[in-house]
């Protein structure tokens, strides 16, 4: 059958709908579908990626490699494919991808359209800025864009939820690495101004900052910063999968629990900090590991918060920080990291400055605090990153995203009828022009 | 060492899973089926996971008129020729049973159209003396039930084909795998009521695999359907004949 009709949620699982879902297994499946927004594997955690208003496209079947040039290094794949098979395929003969989330499972699509970023950000911009051509479905009929033949349409597609097409296939810039493990140099961070003048000083290649969301006071920002470069060490055969077999009861990241499990991941790095060598999937995807963990915030799920600020506005996410801890809201990990300017459409998340996430369970409380939270990073002149957003207000966005207006526009011309309207546009009016 | 596999309804979500695995070791695949855009695409997919060879070729299960192709690329492939079958078509009993006609598309795609292939391909084999034919049957060939005894059917006639073949063939050195898959999540079944345990293609391709290493005979996929089978195929006929299941 074409139709399943399914209950499905992004990867919070806070909101949840039931609708059709198309999962097209060739190209001819695609082109005879209605136009409805595409999905890749929901590892986006709001509503980006749910339509309770009719049906959505599953693109994690059209997920075929379709050219590889040793030459250049460039990579044609279709959309459905995983950051992770991408990885697991090409790290061996030597080549990456020069961006990667923290989730091998996000799509080829899903990072196009999220124009994702990752620990190298400061260095390679988000992934968007490596896309040199996409094929864009509208209205069952295929075209390849690129910056030079569609320079609006390429803007309007990175970074943009899908709202000017289905992306049935995009070529991307692979970069030659000389190894496949990473040697990360683990430093402990006793507090929030140590740990942001690590961020500021390093120069390795692949920086981030794990932190204590529950610590307090003088302790406030502690956490661990990692450095990564790539090695060249062979890779040791990966560890099997653990799975999440039910969704757990909401004890299960009750306060000491989280508490605990903070202060054991900061000591486990010994004061003097350490170099480890990990398989580059164990460093980039570090959750992966553990299918489904996000049934481990129980049946309400949980929303991700995530900011990022100006460089001089440090300061104020110090005082967001605060209030979080405060809160004793907050799950066991956090990360903060600092962002280059580098952004690859005019909806995209990264700015020049830091981003901090956190994760919380899907509460009351939590939510007024995340909506108080927003209220600050308007404020400072900062963004919500759309990927992880689940609550915030139409106004809000908009003022966040300064090229907005032009955005909705070139998708009012991709998709007139708005028949590529999700939840998350629908909430945020974003198709409002 | 190097093989070259055949592999018909190339397109089917099991099959891609399979010819995936099949090139990461580096053989050499014949993609054949009726989507031909889709096998070429499946065919550059292959090729850039190792495979050392990969081509699209047209094969219809109700047209014979295509086959010879394949055979010629067989004769010229060196080493040890292997074929995967994968076609396989359910209409809902209830269209069946409106337009009766349709039974005999039914036995072309799940038996006659395959046989009619491996009994052409079975000499080359024993030419050859070795090469490995997996032939992709159902549960639903392993007892008649109301909701869907025509697919059954055709199902059960391939597996006791497939039987009669490994029979024939183990005396020449090759081997001949029945695969009985229980509900995966394909093309098939996607939107289709009542699934329960669910299994991917992946999972299904790796038992495959596993299976063609240790020249198993007759698999379930996945194992836990041998046992669900059992009971099923236990039930005395006067109680099963009242059962819908
Ligand atoms: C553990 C974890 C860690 C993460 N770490 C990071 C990180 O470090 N950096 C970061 O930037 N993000 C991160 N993310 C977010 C994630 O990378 C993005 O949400 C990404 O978009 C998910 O990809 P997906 O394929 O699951 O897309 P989905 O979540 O299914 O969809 C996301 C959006 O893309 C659109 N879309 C998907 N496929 C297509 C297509 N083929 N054509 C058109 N539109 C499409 C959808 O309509 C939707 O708007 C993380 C997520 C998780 C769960
Ligand atoms: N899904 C299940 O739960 C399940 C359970 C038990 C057994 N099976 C069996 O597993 C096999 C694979 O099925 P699937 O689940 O992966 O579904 P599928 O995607 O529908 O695969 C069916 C395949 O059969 C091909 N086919 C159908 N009629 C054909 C014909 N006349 N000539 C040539 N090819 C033809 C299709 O090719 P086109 O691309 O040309 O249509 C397609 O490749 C089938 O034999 C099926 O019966 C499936």
């Amino acid at each position: 059958m074409i139709w399943n009709h399914l209950t499905y949620s992004g990867w919070g699982r806070a909101l949840a709908v039931t609708g059709d879902i198309a999962r097209p297994e060739r190209i001819s499946a695609l082109r005879a579908l209605p136009a409805a927004p595409a999905i890749g594997n929901r590892r986006s955690y709001g509503d980006a990626c749910i339509n309770g208003a009719g049906p959505v496209i599953d693109m994690t079947r059209l997920d075929r490699l379709l050219s590889f040039d040793e030459d250049t290094g460039v990579l044609e794949a279709e959309a459905g494919v995983t950051l992770g098979e991408i990885t697991r395929l090409m790290a061996p003969r030597g080549w990456l991808l020069p961006v990667l989330p923290g989730t091998g499972f996000a799509t080829l699509g899903g990072a196009i359209a999220m124009d994702v970023h990752g620990k190298n950000h400061h260095n390679a911009g988000s992934f968007g800025q490596h896309v040199s051509a996409i094929r864009l479905m509208q209205k069952g009929k295929a075209r390849q864009i690129t910056a030079k033949s569609a320079p609006t349409q390429m803007r309007a597609t990175i970074g943009g939820l899908g709202q000017t097409g289905v992306i049935v296939s995009a070529r991307v810039q692979m970069i030659p690495v000389s190894g496949e493990t990473m040697q990360v140099r683990e430093s402990r961070v006793t507090g929030w101004d140590e740990h942001i003048a690590l961020l500021d000083a390093s120069e390795a290649t692949y920086t981030v900052g794990w932190l204590d969301a529950g610590a307090r006071g003088a302790a406030l920002g502690r956490g661990i910063v990692e450095e990564g470069e790539i090695g060249p060490d062979p890779a040791r055969p990966p560890r099997s999968p653990h799975t999440v077999p039910l969704t757990a009861p909401h004890w299960a990241l009750s306060k000491p629990i989280v508490r605990a499990f903070n202060a054991l991941y900061y000591r486990r790095v010994p004061a003097a900090g350490r170099t480890v060598t990990k398989r580059l999937e164990d460093y980039f995807f570090p959750l992966d590991k553990i299918h489904d963990w996000n049934r481990l915030y129980g049946k309400r799920g949980f929303h991700q918060f995530q900011c990022v600020v100006p460089p001089d506005k440090a300061p104020a996410l110090h005082a967001m920080l605060s209030r979080i801890a405060e809160s004793g809201l907050a799950s066991p990990l956090a990360v903060l990291k600092r962002l280059g300017p580098g952004r690859g459409g005019m909806m995209s998340f990264p700015m020049e400055g830091y981003t901090l996430a956190v994760d919380f369970p899907n509460r009351a409380r939590a939510r007024d605090l995340i909506a108080s939270l927003e209220g600050d990073v308007s404020e400072a002149g900062g963004r919500l990153y759309l990927a992880k957003d689940a609550l915030a207000a139409p106004d809000t966005i908009r003022a966040m995203y300064p090229e907005h207006a032009d955005w909705a526009a070139a998708a009012a011309k991709a998709d007139p009828d708005g028949a590529l309207e999700t939840d998350m546009t629908r909430r945020l009016a974003l198709r409002r022009t | 060492m190097q093989h070259t596999w055949v592999i018909l309804g190339a397109t089917s979500a099991m099959a891609r899973a399979f010819a995936r695995a099949l090139s990461e070791q580096g053989h050499a695949l014949i993609l054949a089926g009726r989507d031909m855009d889709d096998l070429k695409t499946l065919a550059a997919d292959c090729t850039l996971r190792g495979a050392s060879d990969a081509r699209a070729l047209r094969f219809d299960a109700r047209e014979a008129k295509h086959d010879a192709p394949i055979f010629d690329a067989l004769e010229q492939a060196e080493g040890t020729l292997n074929a995967a079958v994968f076609i396989g078509s359910m209409p809902e009993q209830a269209r069946i049973d409106d337009n009766p006609l349709l039974l005999q598309g039914v036995m072309q795609d799940n038996f006659t159209g395959p046989a009619r292939f491996l009994h052409a391909f079975a000499p080359m084999i024993e030419a050859r003396g070795g090469g490995t034919i997996v032939g992709v049957g159902s549960v639903a060939g392993d007892r008649g039930r109301v909701g869907n005894y025509a697919y059954g059917a055709s199902k059960s006639a391939f597996h006791t084909y497939l039987a009669g073949l490994r029979n024939r063939l183990g005396r020449a050195g090759g081997h001949v795998i029945t695969v009985k898959p229980g509900f995966v999540d394909s093309a098939m079944t996607w939107g289709i009521k009542g699934m329960f345990l669910v299994a991917a293609p992946a999972t299904v391709a790796r038992d495959i695999l596993r299976a063609v290493n240790k020249r198993r005979n007759v698999i379930y996929t996945p194992g836990f359907w041998r046992l669900i089978m059992l009971i099923i195929r236990t039930i005395p006929e006067p109680i099963f004949k009242k059962l819908s299941i």
